[in-house]
């Protein structure tokens, strides 16, 4: 099958590249971008590992065509430091022993973002249905949901 | 928790920094399995087989290799002949040979330019299978008339006449069980049941593997043991394991399900025949769930009788497990020795039957065995209760162990920390608060062995002073950070100038994997045996600039001191200095350890949970979870807080929710994460913790593991609480809301 | 003499007997002689077991000592998660 040429934005950056119509926009960053930090959990969006946002909306990249990218604005945790400085979310992260494996962690601190970007004083209960299309099976995300609270108390004070 | 509270004149054990790994797995630069590529690579796929059990007549690859881009197809024709045991279990699984036993079941491999080009590939490989019938169901394959598995599979164990899956026997015991049970004043016997359940891990198997006709080869990998995907990889292969270099990626996630080899073989069987091209193979979500990891479905007895005080004078389980089509899978054997290691009971008896049916191979997953052991035994511990009117965790302070108490399976016990956790749920305040209409309370203990195992460390002396060790056991949850902390405790350095790497099969001697809780604990005492070699060294060092006896010499602090008026009148020599001059004072300073360690001190657990039932629904909301367990000494409190949390969440699912589900054609129908349902975020509530320190005595710092006890209470806390908001028992798993609603309509 | 429990499943393997006396230093010797006293255990030892010497597991360590009041207690093997 013929590959369709591709230009994006991923995380500040203009790229493009070669994509296969069947592949998705998981494998468009992992494969041909080699932005291996976006994960693939399950490859039927009930995981989150691969979460990324397109044009401002959290998505699951798994769901997304690799050829539906063209134009967009794509954000990945690779673009979540700015120029060496860590995001309160992945500080907190660290801090709060909320990750163990941490193969889920980048879905959970995209998303977490997400949430923090539109609500930033979330509740618990917020904070664990926004989240509840990100799985971790390591941690019971007790010190994830902490890790959410801390960092989001942490930057409305510096706002 | 305050780092005041915990440490006993330690350092650095005992408190909490950041993880050495923690930035590059927040910034997604950590690399996992499917991460790792090199150039020249193919891409692998597998043909699995859409039967629970058939004869594979023909496999027909033309159409599938005369596609552009396909390098290499591989069946188990490719494979040697000859192997027997363990080793031809898992080739068998690797890719069937006569018969295809499961619904999943790799019938052969294919690689080729892309992954997409791959995929293709597999579905034009034509299988033609001759469908035999299938048994999923525990009892239904221990059946005399049940389709027969693997034929000649009973071992000596197995009395004649015994049905033909029946793999292996297990009984053991002590006492006289009659006159137990007529001093009890209640005896109740009941049957439970537990559907198979899977690790779950978020990661799915990843490897890239690349073998050239030499026979020599390397992989990358994420595993939780490099040795033995090695030692395995080369038994299928018939290749030299020396030759085989394994380096384990990051991993995401194991809980046993990573400790063996599934389609690990076959990227390294493509590559050879590609000639020598690599291989990458990433599995699907659903070929994980079909063909990897799961644990045994059981059909369990128990019988117990009590006397009206909460004496428990007799207990009997007889447990039937199924673990997959080969011999061997099925943690019958852990499950009984398990059953009653909470308590002390003069009249037991266990049996066990191992049986045989067409299900995916049967891995370790997180004290394996246990949880449904728990489940049997601490439910009848609960309906006892509630009969005679007894408090749970009184009844359990009566009965349980302690230090000298002849544990269930035979030895007695040394320094235990059981009556410990019990004392600690009764005081905490959770245990006080009170209930609303539908809401109920269970409480229940666990335990599990914990496991030394070959254990292969190095340290050596950096230059400027720091310190690297290498260590054997995959970093699954925080090792790194506890061994480092240990290390720095040891040398007297601080944490930060201590690195950990995990490293590849040719830089040390054999080690296990990370499994039976075992990381911290043994690659912690074989470090610290390790950094004794090195602290001789370095003692040896400042005596030859002192020009004094090495015995006189001793270590603090991070540095080297006389030991005595009498040794003489030196400054310390820091570890700083020693390291810079090492070059010219003698060459490099290394210890190194190598050892399989006893002393796996046990870990046990009590577990104390609120939920609140819908009566319309049969949902049950998790209102609260306390978690209280020994960890003997805690590292890192917090990664030994998240093995709590974790390991509770693990159980909560399995006892709610999760479930594999076979259809009448023998296909497990629910082979993604929707239908697979695993708790999410908002199932749960925060998980309390309490640690409860009883060092053990087999560990330089008093280390228990801590990973897998934790799995092991909830189901039975969950099904005691459900009962306590309900008034209905819960003897079958999962117990999800038509399960539960069931259960409290039939009760009237 | 050291005195060997075995798990009751094994007793059709030992004339009946739960405890076994033999001569033995070693955790090995103890499996050894275990053996050479009743063949019939050959298989259930080569297969794997877990050995406990004074309540302590010492699987794989057949170099282990064991002392003439040991408490020696043969066991199912047991693997971890």
């Amino acid at each position: 099958m013929s590959r369709i040429h591709v230009t994006a934005n991923v995380n500040g950056d203009e790229v493009e590249f070669l994509a296969d119509p069947r592949e998705t926009l998981l494998d468009c960053l992992r494969d041909h971008l080699g932005l291996t930090g976006s994960k693939e959990g399950c490859g039927t969006g009930d995981c989150g590992a691969c979460s990324v946002t397109l044009n401002g909306r959290l998505v699951s990249s798994c769901l997304v065509l690799g050829v539906e990218a063209q134009g967009a604005e794509i954000a990945t945790i690779e673009g979540m430091a700015k120029d060496g400085d860590l995001h309160p979310l992945q500080r907190k992260f660290v801090e709060h022993a909320a990750l163990q494996c941490g193969f889920c962690t980048p879905g959970f601190l995209v998303a977490a973002k997400a949430l923090l970007e539109r609500n930033p004083d979330p509740t618990e209960t917020e904070i664990r249905f926004w989240l509840a299309g990100n799985l971790c099976r390591c941690t019971g995300y007790d010190k994830i949901i902490r890790a959410v609270q801390d960092a989001a108390a942490e930057m409305r004070g510096a706002a | 928790m305050a780092k005041d509270e915990i440490t006993k004149g330690y350092t650095w054990i005992g408190t909490t920094p950041d993880r050495p790994d923690g930035l590059d797995k927040v910034t997604g630069r950590a690399r996992y399995g499917a991460d790792f590529s090199l150039p020249n690579m193919l891409h692998g796929a597998v043909v699995r087989s859409p039967h629970a059990h058939a004869r594979i007549v023909k496999i027909d690859a033309t159409k599938a290799l005369a596609l552009t881009g396909v390098k290499a197809v591989v069946t188990r024709a490719d494979l040697p002949t000859g192997l027997t045991g363990e080793d031809l279990y898992l080739q068998e699984n690797t890719l069937a040979g006569e018969k295809a036993l499961y619904d999943g079941h790799a019938v052969a491999a294919v690689a080729a330019t892309t992954a997409l080009i791959a995929q293709d590939a597999a579905k034009l490989i034509e299988v033609e299978y001759e469908v035999l019938p299938h048994v999923t169901d525990v009892d239904e394959a221990m059946k005399p008339d049940a389709p027969v598995i693997l034929p000649g599979c009973a071992d000596h164990s197995v009395p004649e006449g015994s049905a033909p899956n029946v793999a292996r026997y297990i009984d053991f015991g002590r006492g006289d069980l009659d006159a137990g049970f007529a001093e009890a004043d209640v005896v109740r016997s009941a049957h439970y049941t537990t559907e198979a359940t899977h690790q779950g891990y978020i990661e799915p198997h990843a490897a890239v593997g690349q073998m050239g006709a030499d026979g020599k080869g390397e992989m990358w990998v994420c595993t939780q043991g490099q040795w033995y995907i090695r030692k395995m990889c080369s038994a299928v292969l018939g290749t030299d394991p020396a030759q085989l270099r394994v380096t384990p990626s990051e991993i995401g996630g194991g809980f046993g399900g990573k400790t063996t080899i599934f389609m690990e073989p076959l990227p390294l069987a493509l590559s050879k025949k590609a000639g020598g091209r690599p291989v990458k193979m990433v599995m699907t979500r659903a070929e994980v769930l079909r063909a990897t990891g799961p644990t045994a479905s059981a059909s369990m007895d128990v019988k117990m009788g009590m006397k009206k005080d909460g004496t428990i004078t007799a207990a009997r389980v007889d447990f039937r497990m199924q673990g997959g089509p080969f011999p061997g899978a099925s943690p019958v054997g852990e499950a009984l020795s398990c059953a009653f290691a909470c308590y002390d009971i003069p009249n037991l008896g266990h049996h066990g039957w191992e049986v045989l049916a067409n299900r995916p191979k049967c891995a370790a997953y997180r004290a394996p065995g246990s949880p449904m052991a728990a489940y049997a035994v601490e439910s009848m511990v609960d309906e006892l209760c509630r009969e005679l009117g007894l408090d749970p965790i009184e009844v359990r302070l009566k009965n349980g162990v302690k230090e000298g108490t002849r544990a269930s399976f035979g030895p007695k016990y040394k320094r235990i920390g059981l009556v410990e956790t019990l004392e600690a749920a009764k005081a905490h305040p959770n245990y006080a608060v009170e209930l609303g209409p539908n809401q109920g309370r269970g409480v229940a203990s666990g335990f599990w062995f914990n496991h030394g195992g070959e254990t292969s460390v190095s340290m050596a002396i950096t230059e400027d002073g720091t310190a690297q060790v290498s260590v054997g056991t995959p970093d699954i949850g925080g090792s790194r950070a506890s061994i480092a902390l240990m290390a720095a405790e040891t040398l007297g350095i601080p944490y930060e100038n201590v690195r950990v790497n995990i490293v590849e099969t040719g830089a040390l001697g054999v080690n296990e994997p990370t499994h039976g809780s075992r990381a911290t604990f043994a690659s912690g005492k074989a470090m610290w045996e390790a950094a004794q070699g090195a602290i001789k060294e370095m003692c040896k060092r400042a005596a030859q600039k002192w020009d004094i006896d090495p015995e006189a010499v001793t270590w603090k602090d991070g540095a080297a001191h006389p030991a005595g008026e009498n040794a003489g009148k030196f400054e310390p020599m820091t570890i700083k200095e020693i390291a810079a001059e090492m070059g010219k004072t003698g060459g490099p300073i290394s210890g190194h350890h190598e050892s399989t360690p006893s002393g796996a001190g046990p870990s046990f657990g009590t577990h104390v949970v609120d939920v609140e039932v819908d009566p319309e629904t049969g949902h049950t909301k998790v209102l609260r979870y306390l978690v209280v367990q020994d960890a003997g000494t805690a590292i890192h409190p917090a990664y030994v807080e998240g093995q709590y949390q974790g390991g509770a969440a693990q159980g909560i699912g399995w006892a709610l929710n999760e479930a594999y589900i076979y259809g009448q054609d023998g296909r497990l129908q629910n082979p993604i994460f929707l239908d697979y349902r695993m708790p999410v975020a908002s199932d749960l509530p925060m998980i309390d913790t309490v640690i409860v320190e009883v060092p053990n005595p087999g560990h330089p710092f008093g280390v228990r593991g801590v990973g897998e006890t934790g799995i092991t209470p909830p189901l039975p806390a969950l099904a005691n609480a459900i009962h306590a908001a309900t008034g209905a028992r819960l003897r079958k798993l999962p117990m999800n809301p038509p399960a539960v609603l069931a259960a409290i309509r039939a009760k009237g | 003499m050291v005195e060997v429990n075995l798990w009751s499943g094994l007793r059709k393997f030992t004339d009946g007997a739960e405890v076994v006396e033999v001569e033995a230093k070693t955790v090995g010797q103890v499996l050894d002689a275990l053996i050479e006293a009743h063949p019939g255990l050959g298989p259930v030892i080569e297969a794997g077991v877990s050995v406990a010497v004074d309540g302590e597991v010492v699987t794989g360590g057949r170099q282990m000592p064991v002392a003439p009041d040991s408490e020696v207690f043969l066991m199912q093997q047991i693997k971890g998660g």
